[in-house]
């Protein structure tokens, strides 16, 4: 017999409870989840940090104010690409990579899983990769971040975007922004990688079209122009 | 104007050559424009609530709370829609932000009935289950029953008889981008702006115009970027129908992109089988008698069909297995719906036909790689097995399984793709312009295939400039019509399209240039960005010269694909060497070999790339994706990327991808190829597993698990 139920909310509540471990968390909690994935990333050497960051934001309280629902919200300054973007009335589940996309105009990095297990919103944050999707904008404050746009040197590509052309080593696209600054935090660090060590700084990058083994042989060329300097 | 063959592959300057994807740079720079990335000024954020049991009627849908919510400007609900899996879209809301959307999200009231549930084919199949669609529809459907020849004599009289039974696992398509689009009405509500991520510009166009009952000639859909489908995104889906109609309601644009538990849940996939195949063979090897029960299931309300006897049965009249005995049902259960993906059915075939073919090579003795020569009457499949076999270091193979000494084995398999794809309806326009630009315009879309690169090789090669010097501009339904991309059809159906087009083109600017070089039209060609008379080069005009000529009367011409400059039918073969820790049940793959016939080859560049992608996809498929459904509850536990494992870079080992460029297939014409490399991989792998060990793992993914299983079935398990 089919039963009637009259308050879904608390249904909703309820079975969400009862499969705490069997589905994911609702999006707001993604900020906090940590994947078996990214933790793994987390103890490598050119590791995406994922961890929301420690440390008092340097937003002044003094210009926070209600939200809608009564939340506090605050007008922050962000530093993107070596330049400051003042973003007002953010709330403070708002990540880094809702602000980057929808409140200012830098898409290269993308929504994915929006929970740390792609890397496909990766970008710098004091020159170390990070997933955007998983850093609270707020904490983003006081930090240089860097988008896959902010790569380009005027006009002229990074070695790595170079590499990544001349070797094919994208199709569709949507996971090449976070492949590119994966890489690119890689070369910035070890200029001679090894193919295993090429393979660990990208673990914590998924692609669906299947371009891993040409992203591996752009990682070795790139990296061999920064060495030589060419 | 006849249409003129291709040109011999040996005159080709860009065609079966590597070009640059002319699109790489926006795509490495985040400057490339995907659907998810538009966002119209004052977009609206659109979000579903969903049904959240996996049987259950939305009886009444409330969203008075969620509409009070400051930010909220539309709601769309579906009051009485029957749910027949969790996650259901029942309502939804547009919203200022995501953040507020999502609030409003949670505060839409559903009262739902609920219903007895099953999510697992082997419960589905029991007579006590649950049903699926209460008493209106059984869960078990037959959908083949064939029979022809003698089966039971041939089984009788064979010289080896093998029995197996092969599954193989629900896969979701998970591509990154997922589905949805932004609307935008313009002219006070009179026409629709739609920026979608689709295979199919023009079907999202008709589907949404007959939803929204409007001329078609007054939607425009655009995907400039996607990012990837694999056969789940053709139409507009009630994502693109419900994201329109937030809009009308809103009076402002509404982006609607599904989060990635509904990508993974409500966007198709690829039905699950199980096979239980028993096949004959004579001492020679020939294959007399394929007899096979099977079942999968895909979803609540589509089939799970895949073509059996695949490869080795499917030829000649009679066909080259002559008896044979197929039945197979459709299990519906309360999960998500199979779409069309990568190949459809064919995996599936190919895992339990490759294993049983190796079988029978072991119960006779004879190389599987002769075996399938034998049986495969296709002569390029033939020679493919052979190279496939010489590449991958076929001589090296253990014919004992699990020969090696230590526990770590080596072992080799090998398996056939074949594909029917071809091309047709597809027009395109090819205009000149005074100033040399030369542009193509066609309303086909790259998935990421490179379909962007064809237009612009194809249009230089005939027009003899480089590739740069082509715009090409597709993706849009305001370009001439071409077809969705799906069934390896689209490089078959725009290429020629794009020749034939600017032949024309050349024909007509040859004309116009004619006088000045003192010629007949015809006694032109077109060369290294120069026009020149074939009597006599020294007589030339470099190109811009000679578009300067034109003034201000550009030359437009619109043409459309012919046949005979493309083909269908192709084959492929896989081998590969992988490595098998007995003590741990590890699989590590050392090296994957597809061999893949293209027909005329556009860019080799972007088509081995293909090759690479679809062997990664045939990885991953055998080896780690699963789609788990909760028996309790329900749901899928895991929609998402971390527990919904695809391959990742350290799973990745030497892929080498050869392009059959042996003159019969180049002179084919163009044929299609995203599809069959993906066929056969995990069915190789599966053989090589096999013949590491001696343990056949006949159930998909490939875990370490079922790996140390097998073994101990073998009586083989260390420690
Ligand atoms: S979208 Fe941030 S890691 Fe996937
Ligand atoms: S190129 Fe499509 S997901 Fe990586």
């Amino acid at each position: 017999m089919p039963e009637h139920e009259s308050t879904p909310d608390d249904t909703r509540a309820d079975l969400e409870e009862e499969q705490a471990d069997a589905r994911e968390p609702d999006e707001d909690g993604a900020a906090s989840g940590m994947s078996r994935r990214s933790f793994i990333k987390g103890v490598g050497g050119t590791a995406v940090a994922t961890a929301a960051m420690s440390g008092a934001t340097e937003t002044d309280a003094a210009e926070a104010s209600d939200g809608p629902d009564g939340v506090r919200v605050a007008n922050i300054t962000l530093s993107i690409n070596g330049e400051a973007h003042a973003v007002s009335r953010v709330e403070p589940r708002t990540t880094l990579l809702d602000v980057l996309r929808n409140r200012l105009e830098y898409t290269g990095a993308k929504p994915v899983c929006e929970r740390a297990s792609c890397g496909a919103c990766s970008v710098l944050l004091d020159g170390k990769p990070v997933y955007a999707c998983s850093i609270l904008a707020m904490d983003a404050e006081g930090h240089e971040i860097v988008t896959v746009e902010g790569l380009l040197d005027g006009d002229s590509l990074h070695p790595v975007q170079e590499a990544f052309v001349e070797e094919d080593a994208l199709m569709c696209g949507f996971c090449t922004p976070g492949f590119v600054v994966s890489v690119a935090a890689l070369v910035a660090e070890n200029d001679d990688p090894t193919l295993d060590e090429v393979k660990k700084a990208l673990s914590g990058n998924l692609c669906r079209c299947g371009t891993y083994t040409r992203v591996f042989a752009a990682a070795q060329t790139a990296a061999r122009r920064v060495r030589e300097g060419t | 104007m006849a249409v003129i063959p291709w040109k011999p592959a040996g005159e080709m300057t860009h065609i079966t050559k590597n070009t640059t994807r002319v699109d790489a740079v926006p795509k490495v720079t985040g400057k490339a424009e995907f659907s998810y990335d538009v966002l119209p000024k004052d977009a609206l954020i659109g979000l579903f609530v969903t049904s959240p049991y996996p049987n259950c009627t939305a009886v009444t849908v409330d969203t008075a709370a969620a509409e009070a919510l400051p930010g909220v400007k539309a709601v769309w609900t579906d009051e009485g829609k029957v749910c027949r899996m969790a996650g259901e879209f029942v309502a939804a809301v547009a919203a200022e932000t995501r953040d507020i959307a999502r609030d409003a999200v949670r505060r839409v009231r559903v009262e739902w009935e609920r219903y007895p549930f099953v999510v697992k084919a082997e419960d589905a199949r029991q007579p006590n289950s649950a049903q699926v669609h209460g008493a209106t529809r059984p869960n078990v459907n037959r959908a083949a029953d064939d029979e022809a020849g003698d089966v039971d004599a041939a089984f009788e009289s064979a010289a080896a008889v093998v029995d197996g039974t092969y599954s193989t696992q629900v896969q979701t398509h998970t591509s990154l981008e997922s589905h949805g689009m932004t609307c935008r009405w313009d002219d006070a509500g009179e026409n629709l702006r739609v920026w979608a991520s689709t295979q199919g510009v023009f079907s999202v166009r008709g589907e949404l115009a007959g939803a929204l009952e409007m001329p078609e000639s007054s939607v425009v859909v655009t995907t400039d970027y996607m990012g990837g489908g694999f056969g789940s995104k053709f139409g507009a889906g009630v994502e693109g129908i419900v994201c329109a109609r937030l809009a009308r309601d809103a009076g402002r644009a509404v982006k609607l992109l599904l989060t990635r538990e509904q990508e993974q849940t409500n966007s198709g996939n690829r039905p699950s089988s199980v096979q239980h195949i028993r096949a004959a063979a004579d001492a020679e090897g020939r294959v007399t008698a394929f007899d096979m029960e099977a079942h999968g299931t895909g979803g609540y309300s589509q089939g799970a069909g895949f073509p059996a006897p695949y490869i080795y049965g499917v030829f000649g009249d009679p066909p080259s297995i002559p008896n044979r005995r197929i039945v197979r049902d459709d299990v519906y259960i309360n999960a998500g719906n199979a779409r069309a993906m990568r190949a459809p059915g064919h995996p599936q075939a190919s895992f339990g036909m490759e294993a049983t073919m190796d079988e029978l090579a072991y119960a006779l003795d004879i190389d599987p790689v002769d075996l399938r020569v034998l049986n495969d009457p296709n002569e390029t499949r033939q020679a493919q097995y052979r190279d496939a076999a010489k590449r991958i270091g076929w001589s090296r193979r253990n014919a004992e399984p699990g020969a090696d000494a230590g526990p770590v084995k080596t072992g080799f398999g090998i398996g056939a793709a074949r594909w029917g794809g071809g091309g047709g309806g597809t027009r395109a326009t090819v205009e000149i312009h005074s100033d040399g630009s030369a542009v193509v315009k066609c309303g086909t879309q790259d998935l990421g295939t490179g379909t962007r690169t064809v237009v612009a090789a194809v249009a230089a090669e005939q027009l003899g400039l480089a590739v740069e010097d082509i715009t090409p501009l597709i993706g849009d339904t305001r370009f001439p019509p071409s077809g969705g991309s799906g069934g390896s059809t689209t490089c078959a159906s725009v290429a020629p399209a794009i020749k034939v087009t600017a032949d024309a083109a050349l024909a007509t600017l040859f004309g116009r240039v004619a006088p000045a070089l003192d010629a007949q039209a015809d006694n032109l060609e077109a060369v290294d960005r120069t026009i020149r008379r074939i009597d006599d080069p020294s007589k030339s005009l470099a190109w811009a010269d000679a578009c300067a000529l034109l003034g201000a009367e550009p030359i437009s011409e619109t043409e459309q694909h012919d046949g005979s400059l493309s083909s269908r039918g192709t084959a492929g073969v896989c081998s590969v060497e992988l490595t098998v820790d007995e003590e741990t049940g590890d699989v590590r793959i050392q090296k994957v070999v597809s061999v893949q016939e293209a027909g005329l080859v556009i860019d080799k560049l972007t088509l081995e790339s293909q090759l690479i992608g679809a062997v990664i996809q045939g990885i991953s498929y055998a080896l780690h994706e699963d789609r788990v459904m909760d028996r309790l509850l329900g749901h899928q536990v895991n929609a998402n990327m971390e527990f919904y494992k695809i391959s990742g870079a350290m799973d990745i080992p030497e892929i080498e991808p050869v392009v059959w460029m042996a003159e019969e297939s180049l002179s084919r014409g163009v044929i299609g190829i995203g599809e069959p490399p993906v066929i056969p991989v995990a069915a190789a792998i599966g053989n090589a597993v096999r013949n590491a060990t001696g343990a056949r793992v006949a159930g998909l993914p490939i875990t370490p698990r079922r790996v140390l299983e097998a073994l101990e079935r073998e009586g083989r398990a260390q420690g």
